[in-house]
C-alpha cells in the first residue's frame, strides 16, 4: 500500500518537472549552503590553526609607537626608541618572558662570485631561531659569541642561498659573501619556512645585531624586539610586564603615551579566526533562511497541488480512501520534494566542498555531520511544511471535493 | 408479473408491486425522514424535505424529477458522500448518520460503486489502474487486484483498451471503465448519477444495456436521471419534486424492452 502511495506521489512530481524543480530550489540552495559553509568553516579554521603553529604561538612583537606631532600620525616606524639593551632587560627582568631577540633591518646588495642580489638583512641574536621556530638545513645559527664579538658571519634564508649559490656545487657553509662590500662568512642555511603572510622568511639574511648596527645601519636603535612568552597562557601578563619595563627604561612620565607598541600574535590570530567564525555563522544563517524559504515554497506548491487535485481527492475518497491515505500521499510528495532537493544540494555542495578542499589543500572537507544535518533538516522541513497541505487535503469533504470545478 | 403501471404508495415493507421478487429480498437502503438543508448567505435551502424511501437488494431503481428537485442531494446521501441534517439512513444494516469519516470511507469502499455523469476517472492513469483503485483501498493483494480488474474490464467490453488512459478513450469507453471500477469490489449497490448525461444516444443505449445486464446478474442499481428514456430501463421509478418523493411507479419489463 505504502509503495503504491509513493508511486502516486512520484508520478505527480514527475508530471510537473519544471514546477517540482523550482519548488526544490530553495532546499537545494539551503543544503548547498550548509555543506559549503561547513567546508569553508573547517578549511579556514585549519589554515588559521596552521598559521598559529608556524608563527610560534607565544610571540609578542614590540615595535616603535605612533610618533605623534600636532595630531598628525606618522604611522609605524617613526622614530624607534628600542635598543638591544631594552631586549636584554626584558628577557632578564620580566618573569613571564622566556626569550627576546632584537631586530635591526636593512636592505643591502649581496654578492657571491658572479651572483648578486638584494636582500633583507636582519640584525638579531641567537634567540631568533628559537623564537621563530627556524630549523637549519646546513651549518648552525648565530651564537651569543657572534653577537658579543660583532662577528662578520651570516645565516642565509633558503631562497637567498639558491640565488647566490646557483651554479656552485659545494656547500655554502664556510664560503665568503659580500654584503654592501663587506666580507661575511656563511655559517648556516635555514631550512625552507612556511610563508606566514606578507613577508617571505626565506628571502632574508640574519647577521649579529651588533655587526648590523656597526657596519650597516650605524644606529643604536633597533626596529623591533621579538619576545616569546613562557606559555600562551601568560601572553597578557608578559605584555603588561614588558610595557612597564619599557616605560621605566624610556623614562616616560605617567601621563605620556607609550613610545612603543606591542602586538600580540595570538590576538591577531584569534581575531582572524573570529572573522572566519563570523563568516561561517553568516553562511549558516543563509542556509537556515533558504531552507526555511524552501520549506515555505514547498508548502505553497503543495497547497496549489491540493487545490488542483481537489477533484482527484474527491474521487479517491468516494471510492474509499481514508483520511490517512490522502494525507500520507501528500506528505510523501512534499517529503520526496525536499529529499530530492537535499540530494541535489548535497551533490552540488559536496562537489563545491571537494573543490574548496583541493584549492586550500585541506583535504576532504565534506563532513558527515554536515551531510546528516542537511538531510535531517530537509526531511524535517518536508514534514513540517507538508503537514498543513496534507491535512487540508485529507479534511476535504468528499462531496465538496467531487463538486469542485 | 402484472403489467400494473400504477402509482404505488411509498409505505415501507409493502410487499406488493410488479417486481415482487425484489421485495421479498432484504432491505438494502432504508431512509427515514431524511432532511438536508444548505445554508447560503444566511438563507436556508431545504434540498431534502423529510424523504422516506426503501430499496431492496436486487432492485433496479431510477430516481427522476425536474432539475433542482433534490435528486443529486438524495444520491449523495445514499452514497454516503454527505451527511443529513436530520433523519436516519440505514445501509445494509449500518446506521450511517453516526459514522466517522473513515468508517464512511470503508463503507463506500465495500458497499457502493459509483458511476458519475463526468466519469470521474483519474487522469494520467490507465483504465486498468483506475479499476484497481477501489481494491487498493480495500487492501486486495496486487496480483489478485490485477486479475479482478482485467476481469471487470472484459465484463464491460473493454478487454482491448485496458492500458489506455482516459484521454485516449471515448466518452462511452470512459463510462465503461467507471462502471468496471464501480462493480469490481462486488458492492451491494451501484449508484449512478446521470450516467448517460454526457453521452450520445447510441452510446447511451449501450451503457443502459450494460446496466440491465448487471441487474440481471443480481446487482442492485440506483440511477439518477431526468430523461424518461433512461428511467424506463429501471423496474421502479421514484419521482422527486421539491425535495421529496412525489410518487413511485413500477414499469413493465415488456414496456422497458419495447423501447
Ligand atoms: N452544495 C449546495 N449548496 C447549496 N445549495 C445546494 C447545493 N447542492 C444543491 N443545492 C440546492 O438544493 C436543491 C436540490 O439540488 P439537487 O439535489 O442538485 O437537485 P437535482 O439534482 O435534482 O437537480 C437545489 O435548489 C439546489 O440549488
Ligand atoms: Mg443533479
Amino acid at each position: 500500500m505504502m509503495l503504491e502511495i509513493l508511486r502516486v506521489s512520484w508520478r505527480s512530481i514527475r508530471s510537473n518537472k519544471m514546477r517540482s524543480f523550482l519548488t526544490m530550489l530553495g532546499i537545494i540552495i539551503g543544503v548547498m549552503a550548509v555543506v559549503l559553509s561547513s567546508a569553508i568553516g573547517v578549511s579556514s579554521r585549519d589554515s588559521v590553526t596552521s598559521r598559529v603553529e608556524s608563527l610560534g604561538s607565544n610571540i609578542l612583537t614590540i615595535g616603535p609607537g605612533f610618533a605623534q606631532s600636532g595630531g598628525i600620525n606618522h604611522g609605524f616606524g617613526s622614530a624607534s626608541t628600542l635598543t638591544v639593551a631594552n631586549a636584554t632587560a626584558i628577557e632578564k627582568d620580566d618573569p613571564d618572558v622566556a626569550l627576546t631577540a632584537p631586530l635591526a633591518s636593512d636592505n643591502a646588495q649581496v654578492v657571491f662570485g658572479a651572483n648578486n642580489t638584494s636582500a633583507a638583512i636582519e640584525g638579531t641574536n641567537q634567540n631568533y631561531a628559537t623564537i621563530k621556530n627556524i630549523t637549519m638545513a646546513q651549518g648552525g645559527f648565530l651564537t651569543a659569541a657572534d653577537v658579543t664579538h660583532s662577528a662578520n658571519v651570516a645565516v642565509l634564508g633558503s631562497q637567498i642561498e639558491q640565488t647566490l649559490f646557483s651554479g656552485y656545487a659545494g656547500s655554502p657553509v664556510g664560503q665568503q659573501i659580500d654584503i654592501q662590500g663587506i666580507p661575511f662568512t656563511v655559517i648556516g642555511v635555514a631550512a625552507t619556512q612556511d610563508s606566514t603572510g606578507f613577508e617571505n622568511p626565506n628571502d632574508g639574511i640574519a647577521i649579529p645585531v651588533t655587526t648590523e648596527q656597526n657596519l650597516l645601519t650605524g644606529s643604536t636603535t633597533v626596529s623591533q624586539i621579538l619576545a616569546s612568552a613562557k606559555s600562551s597562557a601568560v601572553m597578557d601578563d608578559a605584555q603588561l610586564e614588558i610595557t612597564s619595563t619599557l616605560r621605566v627604561l624610556h623614562q616616560l612620565a605617567p601621563s605620556a603615551a607609550n613610545d612603543f607598541q606591542i602586538t600580540n600574535q595570538a590576538t591577531i590570530l584569534s581575531a582572524l579566526s573570529g572573522i572566519s567564525q563570523t563568516l561561517t555563522y553568516l553562511l549558516d544563517g543563509i542556509s537556515a533562511i533558504s531552507l526555511l524559504v524552501g520549506g515555505i515554497g514547498i508548502m505553497n506548491i503543495m497547497l496549489v497541488s491540493v487545490t488542483e487535485r481537489t477533484r482527484e481527492i474527491g474521487i479517491r475518497k468516494a471510492i474509499g480512501a481514508r483520511k490517512g491515505i490522502i494525507s500520507t500521499q501528500f506528505l510523501l510528495e512534499s517529503l520526496t520534494l525536499s529529499l530530492a532537493g537535499a540530494l541535489i544540494g548535497l551533490i552540488i555542495g559536496g562537489g563545491g566542498a571537494i573543490v574548496v578542499g583541493q584549492i586550500s589543500k585541506t583535504g576532504n572537507l565534506l563532513s558527515p555531520t554536515a551531510v546528516i544535518l542537511a538531510v535531517v533538516f530537509s526531511v524535517a522541513i518536508g514534514l513540517i511544511f507538508g503537514v498543513y497541505p496534507a491535512r487540508k487535503a485529507a479534511n476535504l469533504k468528499p462531496i465538496d471535493a467531487l463538486r469542485f470545478e | 408479473m402484472s403489467a400494473a403501471e400504477g402509482v404505488m404508495p411509498t409505505s415501507r415493507g409493502a410487499g406488493v408491486g410488479s417486481n415482487g421478487s425484489a421485495h421479498s429480498r432484504p432491505v438494502l437502503i432504508d431512509i427515514r425522514n431524511l432532511v438536508r438543508e444548505y445554508s447560503i448567505g444566511g438563507q436556508t435551502i431545504r434540498a431534502l424535505d423529510g424523504v422516506s424511501l426503501q430499496i431492496h437488494h436486487g432492485e433496479f431503481v431510477a430516481i427522476m424529477g425536474p432539475s433542482g428537485s433534490g435528486k443529486s442531494t438524495a444520491m449523495n446521501m445514499i452514497g454516503c458522500l454527505d451527511t443529513p441534517t436530520s433523519g436516519d439512513y440505514i445501509l445494509d444494516g449500518y446506521s450511517v448518520a453516526q459514522m466517522s469519516e473513515d468508517d464512511l470511507a470503508d463503507l463506500r469502499n465495500q458497499k457502493i460503486g459509483f458511476v458519475f455523469q463526468s466519469f470521474n476517472l483519474l487522469p494520467k492513469t490507465s483504465a486498468l489502474e483506475n479499476v484497481e483503485l477501489p481494491m487498493m483501498y480495500a487492501g486486495v493483494p496486487r496480483r489478485e487486484r490485477r486479475r479482478r480488474a482485467e476481469e471487470a474490464l472484459v465484463r464491460v467490453g473493454l478487454g482491448e483498451r485496458m492500458h489506455n488512459r482516459p484521454n485516449e478513450l471515448s466518452g462511452g469507453q470512459q463510462q465503461r471503465v467507471s462502471i468496471a471500477r464501480a462493480l469490481v469490489n462486488n458492492p451491494a449497490l451501484i449508484l449512478a448519477d446521470e450516467p448517460t448525461g454526457a453521452l450520445d444516444s447510441r452510446t447511451t443505449e449501450d451503457i443502459l444495456r450494460l446496466f440491465e445486464e448487471l441487474h440481471e446478474q443480481g446487482n442492485t442499481i440506483v440511477i439518477v436521471t431526468h430523461e424518461m428514456e433512461v428511467g424506463e430501463h429501471a423496474k421502479r421509478i421514484v419521482h422527486f419534486r421539491d425535495g421529496n418523493v412525489e410518487r413511485e411507479e413500477w414499469t413493465d419489463e415488456k414496456a422497458g424492452d419495447a423501447r
